[in-house]
């Protein structure tokens, strides 16, 4: 269990956390854990309860209510996903979501960079804290969180890091190995790094960028090489999205012989959604990172060895 | 049969045909990717590290591995002779094959030998071994050389560093995970 030195670190982050949001005339809000239906995903295995199942992320519920007109809205609340477990995967997790109208990948970006700034300011003064002055400490190193952060498309990254390009580890089906294996641990090693524009086929519920219709504008925000926040413009074409989960659920269906239905009601909606970007932060990595953690598990209150 | 999602450290799996086990374990899942299974493995027969990542929808064998009793009897021409003490069935394992385990072994001894496929692998012996010094040289009294070890021989044949007390004769523990000189002890 988190001691309690750790129970009110994590309590003083959750407030600083909300209070950020709230200052920002963002909405709190919460919707139903166990869903029915989920948004059809290949790669996240939901957990069952009984017919229905437990939500993989608010994503679904929370675009409905962008839809439906609200304009700036986040969710703090634990997800599922069953078989990840590991040093940064717990199979529940927290989950901090926002989405914005009239908004996209950029001013998430931008988001991002003033969260932190505000989270710093809020507990720099804690004890127990994996940085100072403004810098994130990581072994010996120091990680500066200053913005602004850097920028990299995923093209960039690959010509950099990688033994292949892009376009041959697309054509090859090798793009996780290589992102984990020769790009990831190179992100965000000196301060903070969005590394954006994927491939269009890796972003299912992102837009097309304009101009390039090849890509997704969707990024991932990382910190000493760990992945802690996935965001995108949202793709509000229901015509496209339908298309986009079509595939979803076929590649369900043949690899990992799971069938979903389409979500009729939720594509339905998404028609009266105009312009809108949304993303999604891995709270407990984030906190494990101003903890000085080298775990999850080690940042949530009860984590699975205290189970035992 | 293991899946991917098995794979944790120490798991004994089979690769290509040989036994190997899992000596450090990584699971990975890059945003909207795949979970990825980083495993660094040994070959439980020739010692080779091989480093590999798995989806979730490999599988892997389990591989055929046995662990029975047996006592060494004794060695001829570099062959080591073995029996089950269960149903006094005899093998031969090469020297080669043992290792630096042949520093430890004595006639009659009992360990533990690891079969993968009806085919002796491995020994496990006991942590700890006394043997008997078989050639020691006497400690020169005056010894301004200021060492605080010499060299012995024992039982075996195996050489190694022991505090000058030990003498020719005497019995002497060895840790076999080292090789190095626990202690003196006496009958």
């Amino acid at each position: 269990m988190l001691d309690i030195q750790g129970l009110c670190f994590r309590a003083a982050f959750f407030h600083s956390l909300r209070s950020f949001f709230v200052r920002q005339q963002f909405l709190e809000v919460d919707t139903p854990i166990r869903q029915p239906l989920l948004l059809p995903e290949f790669n996240i295995e939901p957990l069952a309860s009984e017919c229905w199942f437990l939500q993989a992320s608010p994503e679904l519920c929370m675009k409905r209510m962008l839809a439906a007109g609200c304009s700036r809205i986040f969710q703090l609340c634990n997800c599922f996903r069953k078989g990840e477990r590991g040093r940064l995967h717990l199979e529940e997790f927290t989950m901090l979501e926002w989405y914005r109208t009239n908004a996209g990948y950029e001013d998430l970006m931008a988001d991002c960079e003033a969260l932190l700034g505000s989270l710093l300011a809020d507990l720099g003064g804690m004890d127990f804290c994996g940085f100072s002055d403004g810098n994130l400490r990581a072994g010996e190193r120091f990680i500066s969180l200053q913005p602004p952060w850097e920028r990299l498309s995923v093209h960039e990254a690959f010509a950099r890091c990688s033994p292949v390009s892009i376009e041959q580890a697309m054509a090859d089906d090798t793009f996780d190995e290589i992102l984990v294996e020769y790009v990831e641990p190179y992100l965000g090693v000196e301060r903070p790094l969005f590394l954006y524009d994927y491939p269009v086929e890796l972003g299912s519920l992102a837009r097309r960028k304009d101009g390039s219709p090849h890509l997704a504008e969707r990024f991932e925000l990382y910190i000493n090489g760990i992945e802690m926040a996935n965001g995108f413009s949202e793709l509000t074409d229901s015509q496209e999205q339908r298309q986009r989960f079509e595939r979803e659920l076929e590649l369900m269906d043949e690899e990992r012989r799971r069938r979903s239905l389409m979500p009729e009601r939720f594509l339905e909606e998404l028609a009266g959604l105009d312009r809108a970007a949304g993303i999604a932060l891995g709270v407990d990595r984030l906190l494990m990172l101003l903890m000085g953690k080298e775990s999850v598990g080690e940042v949530v209150s009860f984590g699975p060895s205290d189970f035992d | 049969m293991y899946s991917a999602a098995d794979l944790r450290k120490g798991l004994k799996v089979q690769v290509d045909g040989a036994p190997f086990i899992v000596t450090d374990f990584e699971f990975s899942k890059p945003g909207k990717g795949q979970a990825l299974y980083r495993c660094k493995m040994r070959n439980m027969i020739t010692g080779n590290q091989l480093v590999q990542t798995y989806r979730s929808n490999d599988k892997f064998e389990k591989p055929e591995l046995e662990e029975r009793k047996m006592q060494y009897l004794y060695c001829q021409e570099n062959e080591y002779h073995f029996m089950d003490t269960d149903n006094f069935e005899q093998i031969v394992i090469d020297k080669e094959h043992l290792g630096d385990n042949v520093n430890y072994m004595t006639d009659n001894m009992d360990m533990e030998v690891l079969f993968f496929q009806d085919r002796p692998i491995d020994v496990s012996l006991p942590m700890f071994v006394n043997l008997v010094v078989t050639k020691a040289d006497p400690w020169a009294k005056g010894d301004t050389s200021g060492s605080d070890s010499k060299p012995v021989t024992v039982e075996t044949g195996y050489v190694l560093q022991v505090p000058p007390f030990v003498d020719e004769g005497d019995k002497i523990q060895i840790d076999t995970r080292t090789g190095a000189y626990v202690t003196r002890v006496k009958d």
